[in-house]
């Protein structure tokens, strides 16, 4: 299946995937902000650099909210990866969280994994878990697991019919046998090789309980498959790129903005992942979150747009500017790149 | 209104706390206790809901529970084995009343 972008469908254009969100008629974010007595959202102490690396990927995802495929071909350099290195170097973010399409098919990552290990920063890889069985990836798990790399893994069903629907055909049997190879190197056995899972919908809703959905997932994928894991995160899906093409396609926007605005919870809203999140894109660019990111919203004015800008003047706090998706994070429990918020 | 059921209406089943609201607190603290994890997950627990709803034949309970199956992780697979578990038990309800057909007609019938 091609990416949005290379079937030059109108919502490959973000200002299109605006104009979209916006004639459902949801409210502005701000404004429900205020009416719940919230603050408008600012950053606290930043904890997390999420790098997204580029848009190439091994698979074509439903609900990719990067628009992220084998077309693809935006990818860091070397230059702007020593600078995100450089950038951990200066700064006290505990976390580098490196995204996509499949990160590991970029040619930078083994570079920022290499460099952040040696820095002692906690390393997250979001992978796809058929990544790992591409012909030319042998030696990619034994390298995640000599340098304890935390595999954050997306598996949006225990069974095959919502995993295949929402992340092709085949890919569940593929996963399945991606997490039988991460646990027989020992991730997900409480051995210090973390192994999360990600839960998203597999279509216009919310996602169950956190706490709930884990205990199926345990106990489906080990008396199915054997297969352990320490986590589960469920994530909102956003209505952005594929997953908003797949609302107009299905005649879900409404219905579906309309969900996430009457779920608003203050309480998720308080903790979202933005206020302790720095989004950084395979230019170099800075955003608030990966979905700001994949909308091409940067960093409101007077923040430092890119990492040459923020290295040269070392000021992370700023306001985190908002859209209409943003109720994707704050409906029911909550949602973020770590899972629910409650 | 055009007809009993509408699908805005299951918006409004809030609305009958509005009087006796104490009625009404004491059912749903139930209902939520009955839906928690517990022995059976809360999947499991919409996935019963979901059949009971069909053999109850309430188009709302049908919506409410058919988006809870979905939210908490149980597919189109799984939710259409509930309902066959439903036309099963409806079936041989049925069925097994023709036990009480024998008896009558063997103890009057020649």
């Amino acid at each position: 299946m091609p990416s949005l972008q290379a079937s030059r469908h109108l919502l490959a254009a973000t200002d299109e995937q605006e104009r979209t969100l916006a004639r459902s008629g949801a409210p502005p974010f701000d404004d429900v902000l205020i009416q719940n007595g919230l603050p408008l959202l600012e950053t606290t102490r930043i904890e997390v650099l999420q790098v997204n690396v580029g848009k190439l990927c091994n698979q074509t995802c439903a609900h990719c909210h990067v628009d992220a495929g084998p077309d693809r071909r935006e990818a860091m350099s070397r230059e702007t990866a020593g600078k995100v290195v450089e950038l951990l170097r200066r700064h006290d973010i505990l976390t580098l969280d490196i995204t996509g399409g499949a990160p590991e098919l970029n040619p930078q990552f083994r570079f920022l994994v290499d460099e952040a290990a040696k820095l002692g920063r906690r390393v997250i890889d979001r992978c796809n878990l058929t990544v790992l069985t591409l012909p030319g990836q042998a030696d990619l798990l034994p390298y995640l697991a000599e340098r304890k790399v935390e595999i954050t893994a997306s598996l949006p069903s225990f069974r095959p019919a919502g995993t295949d629907a929402q992340r092709g055909d085949g890919v569940f049997q593929k996963s399945i046998a991606a997490l039988k190879m991460l646990n027989d190197v020992g991730y997900g056995k409480g051995t210090g090789l973390v192994l999360d899972l990600v839960h998203n919908p597999v279509g216009a809703f919310l996602p169950g309980k956190q706490t709930s959905l884990e205990r199926d997932y345990r106990r489906e994928l080990s008396s199915r498959y054997a297969i352990v894991f320490d986590h589960l995160h469920t994530i909102t899906n956003m209505p952005i790129s594929r997953f908003l093409e797949f609302l107009e396609r299905s005649g879900n926007t409404e219905s579906y903005m309309d969900l996430l605005v009457r779920s608003f919870n203050p309480a998720a809203a308080a903790g979202v992942m933005c206020r302790t999140h720095l989004s950084i894109g395979w230019d170099g660019a800075l955003y608030d979150c990966d979905f700001n990111q994949m909308l091409a919203l940067p960093v409101g004015q007077g923040a430092p747009g890119t990492v040459d800008e923020l290295l040269a003047s070392g000021s992370l706090s700023r306001r985190v500017r908002t859209g209409l998706h943003c109720f994707g994070c704050t409906a029911g429990a909550g949602s973020s790149c770590g899972g629910a918020l409650e | 209104m055009d007809t009993y059921y509408c699908p805005h209406d299951l918006a409004k089943f809030g609305d009958m706390g509005k009087n006796r609201p104490e009625l009404w607190a004491k059912f749903m603290d139930y209902y939520s206790s009955v839906f928690a994890d517990g022995a059976l997950t809360e999947r499991e627990k919409a996935l019963i809901a979901l059949a009971v709803a069909h053999t109850v034949q309430c188009p709302y309970c049908i919506d409410a529970y058919t988006n809870a199956c979905l939210e908490k992780g149980s597919d189109l697979d799984q939710m259409t084995e509930a309902v066959h578990v439903a036309t099963a038990i409806r079936g041989g309800s049925s069925l097994v009343h023709g036990v009480q057909m024998r008896n009558i007609a063997q103890k009057i019938g020649m």
